[in-house]
């Protein structure tokens, strides 16, 4: 059965009504967080608890929801109860007893378990208190615009993806604006790729929708490849409807009739709940033909990667679907003009159109309010590594790295000091601590050596090496290198084998110039995106962290402590006892020392076999 | 990348080669879905032996040399068999930024095995993988699809125990 737009709105009408306490016979909505780090860290024994403690107290008009990210990744797993005219509750770092608590006090007897959400978690509530979660420092600068509905709607049900405003951007697409005019929305918009290239997103379609064909495609890559990145799994796994109407929209503005969603495979409950997506829109006729009595038909298909980093490069990923190893090929002729199946093809990643339907609904001015004069908008980022608050924010461009580590990130743990955020992945750079009140933008990132990215932002403290760092995003790069070019495939390798000569400690001076040489010659002649953004980590460490290779390579010393070959063993005071059984096993003699008397190891006769320690009865010998 | 072939004699059931048939017969229309009769070979199999590559091939008809080609291409293709308990530690920015490799070094000396081996007694392979997208729970690895997020290296002989005693 095909919907009507008047059956629309009426559904929209009905399922807000489903969804609200206090209407419909609903007295309260839990909604438990289950995307992957929910079930990680045990949400299925949460939703399981709250359903039993719910029937043993024989309570039938409270609904139990599943939900996607909610974004706070570290406080999993999530509960939020929705009552009437009430803020929110939401609970964190829940579990089956925490849950048969708040059960008994919370939905029976209206008592919120105060010590259990998130403002005494966070410690930013006064005892007893109960803070709502957009008024916490990781909210309070976020604007949620892609996640809109993550974390609110149970995403494998599409009538709470159509009670907030779900397929209505596509019925006033269809129904009132020529396929021009929702390019000419997008234009306005300023909306750029959100994929990390930045390129603007109204312009894109143009070019396809200029190109006469008797197919064309529209693609969508989710085939988020930098490690340390989620967005798109997040939006996928929480919101999978968003991707599937903007794709809808994509086609009708471009004229392309099939769709595809590339996917990695890595991420199963994405892959389930698009699958869903594509079903359930599919049986209300708002994937098909003739949607909303238009005309218009579009479907929409899901091929899975096979984790191959190379596929996230639009002309690879192509490539892929057509069933071939992942190659990317030479533009142009871009894929506007001949892409997927040798047909135009319009491709953006999960993000770009997780934000399409907002902008045809509200208007291109609306979206363009917030943010800078060249980057409109919000962009969601994975934030990780050393920093307390580790999750999935959302915020205006324009907003400063600072403003994300330290306001809503909540800074570094254990007291140790800010060195470097990464963002970009292995294509991306380096930001220092110098450059941390730049405001986030895509053309600021690029300005001081670094790159928007899609979205990775790994914070890094004064423990981690630069070197290796960039050494580990060589390795990954070497690694995934298709070696369908040579710069690539032999260049990387190189540049890998002078920075293990550095991180063992066995480069000279000339071997940092060799270094920089060998990446701009790669950046210059490698064929596809991958290879022209390799070299990108090691020349921003470079850039920033020059003092940190000289280190390594002038003194033999890792300033961080975590070069393995370039550590010293050194005797502790307090634990050596005198005995000189290092002494003893010591085969070249480096150890010095008198009989009860504290001993002394000379790093410079010292050849890292490690004898001292194995001997060493009082643990007295460390390694740094 | 370089991959480990197996060196053991394929033996594949009547059960799995009827569910391989099934998968043929669903797509040998469409060319372009190679990549998904493998992924669901490789489901049925748990592997890609050489001898089921074959199958493939003439199952789509499409020459052997372009399904190893994707076979070896592709990271999630496995060309040896994994072990009864299959433990992937997640080698991602965000894990390695927070001591993910400690953790492998760690499994890798109880269990004498570097990533893309087996143990001999089969119970155990180890792989390091790349980013699991549970990166607010780093490090993190996987064993089966059971997911063990904000390790230190002092927990992984007690969790390996487990799974031996299983």
């Amino acid at each position: 059965m095909a919907l009507t737009t008047v059956q629309l709105d009426d559904l929209r009408t009905h399922a807000l009504a489903q969804m609200t306490p206090g209407r419909s016979g609903l007295a309260m909505r839990i909604v438990v967080g289950y995307a992957t780090c929910g079930i990680a860290a045990g949400a299925k024994a949460v939703i399981e608890s709250l359903r039993k403690e719910l029937a043993v107290l024989g309570i039938d008009d409270v609904a139990v929801e599943e939900t996607g990210c909610i974004g706070m990744c570290q406080y999993e797993p999530l509960v939020e109860v929705f009552a009437p005219d009430q803020p929110k509750i939401t609970y964190v770092q829940m579990n089956a007893e925490k849950t048969a608590r708040m059960v008994h006090s919370h939905v029976a007897n209206g008592k919120v378990v105060a010590e259990y959400t998130i403002g005494a978690a966070t410690g930013e509530a006064a005892q007893g208190e109960v803070l709502p979660l957009d008024s916490t420092a990781f909210y309070k600068k976020q604007q949620r615009v892609a996640l809109r509905n993550c974390g609110v709607i149970d995403p494998e049900r599409i009538e709470q993806y159509i009670a907030r405003d779900g397929y209505q951007a596509l019925k006033k697409a269809l129904t009132e604006l020529q396929p021009a005019d929702v390019i000419q929305i997008l234009k306005d918009s300023g909306l750029r790729g959100r994929g990390g290239g930045g390129f603007p997103t109204g312009l894109k379609w143009s070019f396809t929708a200029a190109n006469a064909a008797d197919q064309k495609y529209v693609v969508c890559n989710a085939d988020e490849g930098d490690p340390g990145a989620f967005m798109d799994r997040s939006v996928l796994e929480g919101d999978p409807h968003a991707v599937v109407e903007a794709m809808t929209i994509c086609g009708y503005a471009t004229g392309a009739s099939e769709g595809y969603v590339y996917v990695r495979a890595e991420y199963p409950i994405a892959v389930k709940h698009l699958e869903t997506a594509i079903e359930q829109a599919t049986a209300l006729g708002l994937l098909g033909d003739d949607i909303f009595g238009s005309g218009f038909g579009f479907r929409l298909h899901i091929r899975l990667g096979a984790g191959a980093f190379v596929c996230g490069e639009e002309t690879a990923l192509m490539t892929s679907i057509e069933g071939k190893r992942g190659e990317p090929r030479p533009r142009p002729p871009y894929p506007a003009v001949k892409g997927l199946f040798g047909k135009p093809t319009t491709e953006n990643n999960v993000e770009t159109f997780a934000n399409i339907p907002q902008i045809i609904l509200h208007g291109a001015r609306n979206f363009a309010a917030t943010g800078t004069e060249k980057s409109k908008g919000t962009k969601v980022f994975a934030l990780g590594g050393k920093i307390t608050n580790t999750g999935l924010v959302e915020i205006p461009m324009g907003t400063t790295l600072r403003e994300i580590i330290e306001d809503i990130g909540g800074g570094i743990p254990g007291g140790k000091k800010f060195k470097a955020a990464q963002t970009g992945g292995p294509s991306g750079g380096c930001i220092p601590e110098s450059m941390i009140d730049t405001p986030i933008d895509y053309d600021n990132l690029t300005a001081i050596g670094s790159m928007m990215g899609s979205g990775g932002l790994i914070v890094m403290d004064e423990d981690n090496c630069m070197v290796d760092i960039a050494r580990f995003f060589l390795d990954f790069t070497v690694d995934e290198s298709c070696g369908k070019c040579s710069p690539c495939r032999i260049g990387t390798k190189r540049m890998m084998e002078i920075l293990d000569k550095i991180t063992a400690g066995k480069a000279v001076m000339e071997d940092l110039d060799k270094l920089e040489e060998l990446a701009y010659h790669i950046k210059e002649n490698s064929l596809c995106g991958l290879g022209q953004s390799a070299p990108n980590p090691v020349l921003a460490t470079l850039r920033a962290f020059r003092d940190e290779y000289v280190a390594h390579v002038r003194d033999k010393r890792c300033p961080a402590g975590v070069c393995k070959a370039l550590l010293n063993y050194y005797v502790i005071a307090d634990k050596c006892r005198g005995c000189t059984a290092c002494a003893r096993a010591c085969p070249v003699g480096a150890i010095r020392g008198k009989v009860k008397e504290v001993h002394d190891i000379d790093t410079d006769k010292c050849i890292k076999c490690g004898a001292c320690m194995a001997t060493c009865r009082f643990g007295a010998i460390e390694k740094r | 990348m370089l991959k480990k072939v197996s060196k053991l004699p394929f033996q594949g059931t009547e059960c799995q080669a009827q569910a391989f048939a099934d998968v043929i017969a669903q797509y040998k229309s469409d060319p372009s879905q190679l990549m998904t009769v493998m992924q669901k070979a490789q489901q049925i199999y748990g592997y890609l032996p050489f001898e089921v590559q074959a199958m493939i091939a003439d199952g789509m008809d499409v020459p052997l040399e372009k399904v190893y080609g994707v076979s070896t291409f592709y990271a999630q293709f496995a060309l040896s068999p994994a072990g009864k308990h299959s433990i992937s530690v997640c080698l991602g920015t965000a894990c390695y930024v927070k001591g993910a490799q400690a953790i492998l070094d760690r499994i890798t000396e109880l269990l004498g095995i570097g990533p893309g081996e087996c143990t001999e007694d089969g119970l155990f392979s180890l792989d390091a993988c790349r980013c699991i997208g549970a990166c607010g729970l780093a490090p993190v690895m996987m064993i089966g699809e059971k997911v063990y997020g904000n390790l230190v290296p002092e927990q992984v002989e007690g969790i390996l125990a487990a799974y031996r005693d299983q």
